[in-house]
């Protein structure tokens, strides 16, 4: 990819973008499609702009950990696919896939958006287990907001798999009416530093221009649950209360545009 | 007791209801989606361009490069370990040869095509729908080709000679063959050829023909999406 730095910075400065957009604006269309996979407890696909992800929750019962045995868990897993975008190579997760994974994770699990209690079956000796597999389908910028929309709406369509009750073997080829205990619905933004400026929904050029970023997982009550730092530019303490202001506020916008395609 | 009536109540040559279309991810040179009942691929072709590691080059011509993998959410048990496995590499590998016989690749030596597949749900023949979203990705990336290659299933399931086969009838108590198959269009002739489970001579033979007018009608499928991706406004 040809990357003009310069101009982008340039054009930031100005509070412009090479794509005409606001910098607070967010590509369209964002549309989402759910129960994408019938194999998976729950799945989605989210398209954002030119940017496609999908996203699939798998249950399995296992062995509560030593150290929560009353509570179940949940693994998340990226794939930054060589399919999406030239630059990514087969193989084993390299360093971007496994920080996307590891945020979208924090802004999940320290949310404690799903009830880990009620995934316990037997104290010690059975509970439920949520994988969940981003994998990244076209990338055109923003995959850390597009995961997060993708993860959180698999979630919400997740039904439990029929359980033989003499076995206790999982049935996964039939689905219960049964939901993932929610508690909360934690939304990833991501605000960008580009000269100064900041900006959501960046652009690949965008993404290889700025000089720090900042992800905020937030609730509907704007609680914060999580947040990462990534870039090599520091950031002022009025700076970073800037950019939570930013994510809140972009968080409302992008928690109404998930209602409109799940219920 | 014999298989006398199809599960899902097809004619014994139909084919599941299939999807195409071309052109669905921008980044990539061209790309595809197939859709075959409940077993969906999508393709991505990315080339030609330079090969690395440099000493895999063929200094006479371009080299295919198939990347087949299921989504770890895919299977209709549990969850599969991402990265590839032995089974993957080996569709990747009869993928190759499936489709290399079309696809003239002598203007651009030293260059690798490569196709990577990802299938976000499957029900069986997922090598055949990989195969016919790869075929269609390669013309939409506009890779000389010589033919089209359209690929389906055949097989028998207890005495009944059928086309595209479900995970279920895969797994029919009972005497079983699975076939993939894939055909070009122009030559008729078969570029992938597969089969696990029991089947008799006659009834391979019968499972061949139903191939031919089977992978017949993916071909006209494969071509409409390709026209519908090209059509001017």
């Amino acid at each position: 990819m040809i990357v003009n730095k310069e101009t982008i910075m340039e054009l930031a400065a100005q509070g412009k973008r090479l794509d005409g957009r606001q910098m607070t604006e967010y590509r369209q269309p964002i549309s989402m499609d759910l129960e994408i996979s019938w194999t998976a407890e729950g799945s989605a696909k989210v398209t954002l702009g030119e940017t496609v992800i999908m996203a699939g929750v798998k249950l399995s019962l296992e062995k509560p950990y030593n150290d929560t045995p009353d509570q179940g868990g949940i693994m998340i897993n990226a794939e930054l696919t060589p399919m999406s975008s030239s630059e990514y190579e087969s193989g084993p997760p390299g360093i971007k896939a496994i920080e996307l994974a590891r945020v979208i994770d924090r802004g999940i699990r320290e949310a404690k958006a799903i009830d880990m209690k009620q995934l316990c079956v037997t104290p010690g000796e059975k509970a439920w287990f949520v994988s969940i597999d981003i994998i990244s389908i076209n990338d055109a910028g923003n995959l850390f907001d597009a995961s997060g929309l993708a993860v959180l709406a698999a979630l919400k369509s997740t039904r439990f798999p029929v359980v033989d009750p003499v076995t206790g073997s999982i049935n996964y080829k039939e689905k219960t009416d049964k939901k993932l205990p929610l508690l909360k619905e934690p939304i990833s933004v991501t605000v960008y530093k580009i000269n100064g400026q900041l900006l959501v929904d960046p652009s690949p050029q965008e993404e290889k221009s700025y000089q720090a970023r900042l992800t905020v997982a937030s609730d509907k009550n704007a609680i914060i649950s999580a947040m990462q730092k990534g870039g090599e530019g520091p950031l002022t303490s009025e700076e970073i209360t800037q950019m939570v202001d930013l994510a809140l506020e972009k968080g409302e916008f992008l928690r109404g545009e998930l209602n409109k395609f799940v219920k | 007791m014999a298989y006398t009536k199809r599960m899902d109540g097809r004619a014994v040559d139909e084919l599941r209801p299939i999807e195409v279309k071309a052109g669905v991810i921008p980044n990539a040179d061209g790309s595809a989606s197939f859709k075959i009942g409940k077993t969906w691929a999508i393709a991505a072709v990315y080339g030609p361009r330079e090969m690395f590691p440099r000493f895999l080059q063929d200094p006479t011509q371009g080299i295919l490069r198939c990347h087949y993998a299921m989504m770890p959410f895919s299977g209709s048990g549990e969850r599969i370990r991402p990265g590839t496995s032995r089974r993957s590499q080996e569709i990747s590998m009869v993928m190759e040869k499936a489709l290399r016989p079309v696809v003239d690749l002598s203007a651009f030596p030293n260059a690798v095509v490569d196709i990577f597949i990802q299938l976000p749900q499957t029900d069986a023949g997922t090598r055949c729908a990989a195969i016919s979203a790869a075929a269609v990705a390669l013309a939409a990336a506009g890779i000389p080709m010589t033919d089209m290659i359209s690929s389906v299933a055949v097989g028998q399931v207890d005495g009944m000679v059928v086309a595209d086969l479900t995970y279920n009838e895969e797994a029919y108590d009972g005497p079983v063959s699975d076939i993939p198959i894939a055909m070009t269009h122009i030559s008729k002739e078969f570029t992938l050829l597969q089969m696990d489970g029991e089947i008799s001579r006659d009834d391979l033979l019968k499972a061949l023909e139903i191939a031919k007018s089977a992978t017949e009608k993916v071909y006209e499928l494969q071509m409409k999406a390709l026209q519908e991706r090209f059509k001017k406004e």
